[in-house]
C-alpha cells in the first residue's frame, strides 16, 4: 500500500513539528509514508471564503499530485473534511457549467469536469484524518505513546460534524501511558475559529474562544489537544495571550512521545 | 422585506456591538442552552428520527419541484371550499391585498395570529400607514409590538427580554393598546402570562377581522395548518368574521399523509415537546365566515431557481438551528438585520432580498462553518453548503481580492510556496506582535504563531524525511 502525507500547508509552514511527529509515529508502527513534494493546500480556505475559481484549482492540483495514492493521510480533519465533502460538491458544482463562461462562448479547458468529478469520487474514500488512518486502517489504539500529563481534547468540529471521528482520537489517547484525560465542558461547540471567520467577524470569534478557553481552564489541564493545529492556534492564541500556562498540542505529538524522549 | 432593516450596519459591525451586552449575552445563553437542552432529549427518543428527517427532506423537494402543480391544485380546493385565493408577487403586492380586503369590512384593526410571512412583508407597518392596527396575540410578539422592539429569533421573538424587563414593558406600555397592567404585577411567568391574557382577551372578543399565516398548505383538500402553543392562534382562527392567511407558496405540502412526518419533527425541533399543544386547520370557509388566501411569492422563485440555495426554501421555521448556533448565541437575532435571524436567516435573507446592501453581503460570513445547524434540522438543509456557495456569489472587496489572489498564485506551485515560507523563516524575527488591517482582528485577542527556522518539506528534503 502506498501512503502519502497531506502535511496541509498550515502544518508544512507554521507547525512542521506536527509533520515530524506524524511521520516518527507512523513508521514506529511500521507504516512508511511518502510525501510528494509537489503538494500545496487542499484549497479549504478559498472556497469557504468565496473565493472558488482558485479554490478549484488548488482542489485539481491536489487531485493531480495524490490521485494515485492508496491512501492519503492528513494532520487535519478540517482539510481531510474539504477533499472528502467539499470535492465532489466542487465537481458537481463545475459540471453545471463554467461560473465565467470564456469569452466568445469557446469550449470549455480541457481537464474538463467529468475528469475532475472521477477523481474527487476516487478520492474522497482514501483521504483519512490521522486517527482514523490509526483506528481504521491500522487498526491500532495503543501506539505505544508516553506522555505524563494532563490531557483535555477539544474535538474541533470539521472532525467532530464533518468526519464523525467519533470516539477514536479518545480511545488513542486512552492508552497513552501516564496521560490524564480530564473531560472538556461544552467540547462539542465551535472555538470559533472557521478560518477567515476569525478576522471577518472578530468580536463573535473572540467571544467564542473566551468561553472555549474558559472550558478549557476548568478542568485544570496541562495540554489542550486536538486534530487541527489551525483550531488550536487560535486557543493557543488567546491562551497565550492570557498567560494561562496551558499549552496547545497536536494529536500526533501526544501519540508520538514516548518514554526514551521523556 | 420589512423597511426597518435597510440601511442597518454589515453583520459584523452590528455583532461587535451586541456581544458587549452582558445581560443579552446572559438571557440568551440561558434561553437556547434550555431549548438546547430539551431538543435533544426529547429527538433523542425516538429510534426513526434519522429516517423522518430523510422522508422530510424528500417530502419537501418533492413539492418544490412541481410547487406549480401543487398551488394550483390548491387554489382549486380552497375555492372549492368557499375561500378566496390571491396571489402576491412581493411585499408590496400582499400588502395592498391585505389592506384592502381589511379596508372593505369597514374595520379599523385586526388581531394576528404570529407569523413570519406577515413579518417579512412588514404587513403590521404598512396597514398602520393606512389607519389599521394589528394587534399581536402571541404573546412574544405581544412584548415585542409593546416594547417598540424588532423580533430576535424565529420561535421567541422575545428571547432578547426577560422576565424583569418584560414586566417593565407591560407596566409601561399596556395602558396604550388596551387593558393596562394590573396594579402590583411581579416578573413572576405566571403573573406575567395573567397579565397578557386578560389584556388579549378583550383584542379576541371585539375583533372582527384575523389575520394569519400557516406553517403547511395541504393541496390536495385547500387545508391550512397553524402549529402554536399559546392557544391565541385559535381564538383568531374560530372568532373573528373573516380570516385572512398570508402564506409563503414553500408552505404547500401535497397530502394529509405529509403531515404525519413534520407534525412529529417540528414540535419536537422547536419547543422541545413530543407533541404540539395547539394544531389548528381548516378548509376555506367555514359558515358565517370570510377566508381569504394571500399566496406570496416575495423572492421565493428566485430562490427555487437555485439549485444549491433552494434546500432552504424547505425549512419550516422551528429554530432548532438558531438555537445551537453559537455565532447567533453571541450575536443576538437583531445583528442579522431580518425577520430571519440565526443560520437560516443567515442563507435565507441574501437570497430573497438579493446581495445588494452591504448587511446582505455579510449574511453569509455569519458563520464559522461549524455544521450544528446542519445537524439538527429537522429538512436536512445542509445550511454551511449554502452558505459558502452564496459566499461565492457574493461581491469581495478589491483588498481581499488581491490578497486572496495573491495567496492562490503562491500555492498554485509547491516552489513558490517553498519560497515564500523560506522567506518567511528567513525574516522571522521580524515578525509583528500585532499585525496592521483587517488582520489586526486576529492579533487583538491572540497572539500569532512563531515562524518556525524551516518548514516541513524543507525538513523532509534535508533529512529525506528523518532518515538522515
Amino acid at each position: 500500500m502506498r501512503v502519502a502525507l497531506f502535511i496541509t500547508c498550515v502544518n508544512d509552514t507554521l507547525f512542521p513539528g506536527t509533520g515530524r511527529a506524524v511521520v516518527s509515529l507512523l513508521r514506529r508502527l511500521g507504516c512508511e509514508v511518502e510525501f510528494p513534494a509537489a503538494q500545496t493546500c487542499c484549497g479549504q480556505m478559498h472556497v469557504n471564503t468565496g473565493y472558488q475559481d482558485e479554490g478549484v484549482r488548488l482542489a485539481r492540483h491536489f487531485l493531480d499530485v495524490f490521485g494515485d495514492y492508496d491512501a492519503v493521510v492528513a494532520p487535519s480533519g478540517s482539510c481531510a473534511a474539504m477533499v472528502r465533502e467539499q470535492y465532489p460538491r466542487l465537481a458537481r458544482a463545475a459540471a453545471a457549467g463554467p461560473r465565467h463562461a470564456p469569452v466568445g462562448g469557446g469550449p470549455r479547458p480541457p481537464g474538463g469536469s467529468s475528469a475532475f468529478s472521477r477523481a474527487a469520487a476516487e478520492m474522497a474514500p482514501k483521504v483519512y484524518d490521522l486517527s482514523e488512518f490509526l483506528v481504521d486502517v491500522l487498526g491500532v489504539t495503543d501506539v505505544g505513546a508516553y506522555f505524563p500529563h494532563r490531557v483535555t481534547y477539544h474535538p474541533t468540529c470539521h472532525s467532530l460534524r464533518g468526519l464523525h471521528l467519533g470516539d477514536r482520537p479518545a480511545r488513542l489517547l486512552a492508552q497513552v501511558r501516564g496521560l490524564e484525560l480530564l473531560p472538556l465542558p461544552g467540547a462539542e461547540e465551535c472555538c470559533g475559529f472557521g478560518g477567515t471567520f476569525a478576522v471577518k467577524n472578530p468580536a463573535i470569534s473572540a467571544a467564542m474562544c473566551g468561553d472555549k478557553v474558559r472550558g478549557v481552564l476548568d478542568t485544570g489541564a496541562e495540554v489542550l489537544c486536538a486534530a487541527d493545529n489551525s483550531c488550536l492556534m487560535h486557543i493557543g492564541g488567546a491562551l497565550k495571550r492570557q498567560r494561562a500556562g496551558v499549552r496547545v498540542m497536536h494529536l500526533a505529538e501526544i501519540l508520538a512521545a514516548t518514554e526514551v524522549q521523556a | 422585506m420589512s423597511g426597518a432593516f435597510l440601511g442597518m450596519p454589515a453583520f459584523p459591525a452590528n455583532a461587535a456591538h451586541a456581544v458587549q451586552d452582558s445581560q443579552l449575552r446572559y438571557n440568551l445563553r440561558k434561553a437556547t442552552h434550555t431549548i438546547r437542552g430539551k431538543r435533544a432529549a426529547v429527538v433523542g427518543e425516538l429510534p426513526d428520527w434519522a429516517e423522518l428527517r430523510a422522508a422530510a427532506a424528500a417530502i419537501k423537494d418533492e413539492a418544490l419541484r412541481d410547487l406549480d402543480t401543487h398551488l394550483l391544485t390548491l387554489e382549486a380546493a380552497v375555492t372549492d371550499a368557499g375561500g378566496h385565493v390571491h396571489w402576491a408577487a412581493d411585499a408590496e403586492e400582499a400588502n395592498r391585498i391585505v389592506t384592502d380586503l381589511v379596508k372593505a369590512t369597514g374595520e379599523t384593526s385586526v388581531v394576528k395570529v404570529k407569523s413570519m410571512a406577515t413579518q417579512e412583508i412588514g404587513l403590521n407597518e404598512a396597514l398602520a400607514a393606512q389607519g389599521i392596527t394589528a394587534y399581536e396575540t402571541d404573546l412574544a410578539e405581544l412584548i415585542v409590538q409593546l416594547g417598540d422592539d424588532w423580533p430576535s429569533h424565529i420561535l421567541v421573538p422575545a428571547i432578547h427580554r426577560n422576565r424583569s424587563e418584560i414586566r417593565e414593558v407591560f407596566l409601561s406600555k399596556m395602558a396604550e393598546w388596551g387593558r393596562p397592567a394590573p396594579d402590583g404585577l411581579t416578573d413572576e411567568p405566571r403573573a406575567l402570562a395573567e397579565a397578557a391574557r386578560l389584556h388579549l382577551r378583550e383584542k379576541f372578543l371585539s375583533a372582527k377581522v384575523a389575520v394569519s399565516g400557516a406553517n403547511f398548505m395541504v393541496a390536495e383538500t385547500g387545508t391550512l395548518v397553524v402549529l402554536e402553543s399559546e392557544g391565541n392562534g385559535r381564538m383568531c382562527l374560530t372568532l373573528p368574521e373573516t380570516l385572512i392567511s398570508v402564506v409563503g407558496i414553500e408552505k404547500v405540502v401535497p397530502s394529509w399523509r405529509d403531515l404525519e412526518v413534520f407534525l412529529q419533527l417540528l414540535p419536537r425541533s422547536s419547543t422541545g415537546e413530543r407533541m404540539n399543544p395547539y394544531t389548528s386547520t381548516w378548509t376555506g370557509s367555514a359558515e358565517g365566515q370570510e377566508f381569504h388566501l394571500v399566496l406570496l411569492d416575495n423572492g421565493r422563485t428566485k430562490v427555487l431557481a437555485d439549485e444549491v440555495g433552494r434546500q432552504a426554501l424547505r425549512c419550516i421555521r422551528c429554530s432548532a438551528c438558531l438555537n445551537v448556533c453559537p455565532v447567533y448565541e453571541r450575536a443576538g437575532g437583531h445583528s442579522y438585520g431580518s425577520v430571519y435571524p440565526g443560520p437560516i436567516g443567515a442563507i435565507l435573507t441574501p437570497q430573497l432580498r438579493g446581495m445588494g446592501s452591504e448587511l446582505d453581503r455579510s449574511l453569509p460570513y455569519a458563520s464559522s462553518l461549524c455544521g450544528a445547524c446542519y445537524d439538527v434540522c429537522p429538512v436536512a438543509i445542509d445550511i454551511p453548503e449554502v452558505l459558502v456557495h452564496l459566499r461565492a456569489k457574493a461581491r469581495h472587496s478589491p483588498a481581499e481580492r488581491a490578497g486572496m489572489r495573491a495567496a492562490g498564485w503562491v500555492l498554485d506551485k509547491s516552489v513558490r510556496l517553498a519560497k515564500a515560507q523560506r522567506l518567511g523563516s528567513r525574516f522571522r524575527r521580524l515578525a509583528p506582535k500585532r499585525l496592521p488591517g483587517p488582520l489586526a482582528g486576529w492579533t487583538d485577542t491572540r497572539d500569532i504563531p512563531e515562524i518556525p527556522a524551516e518548514s516541513f518539506r524543507d525538513w523532509w528534503k534535508k533529512t529525506d524525511g528523518g532518515r538522515r
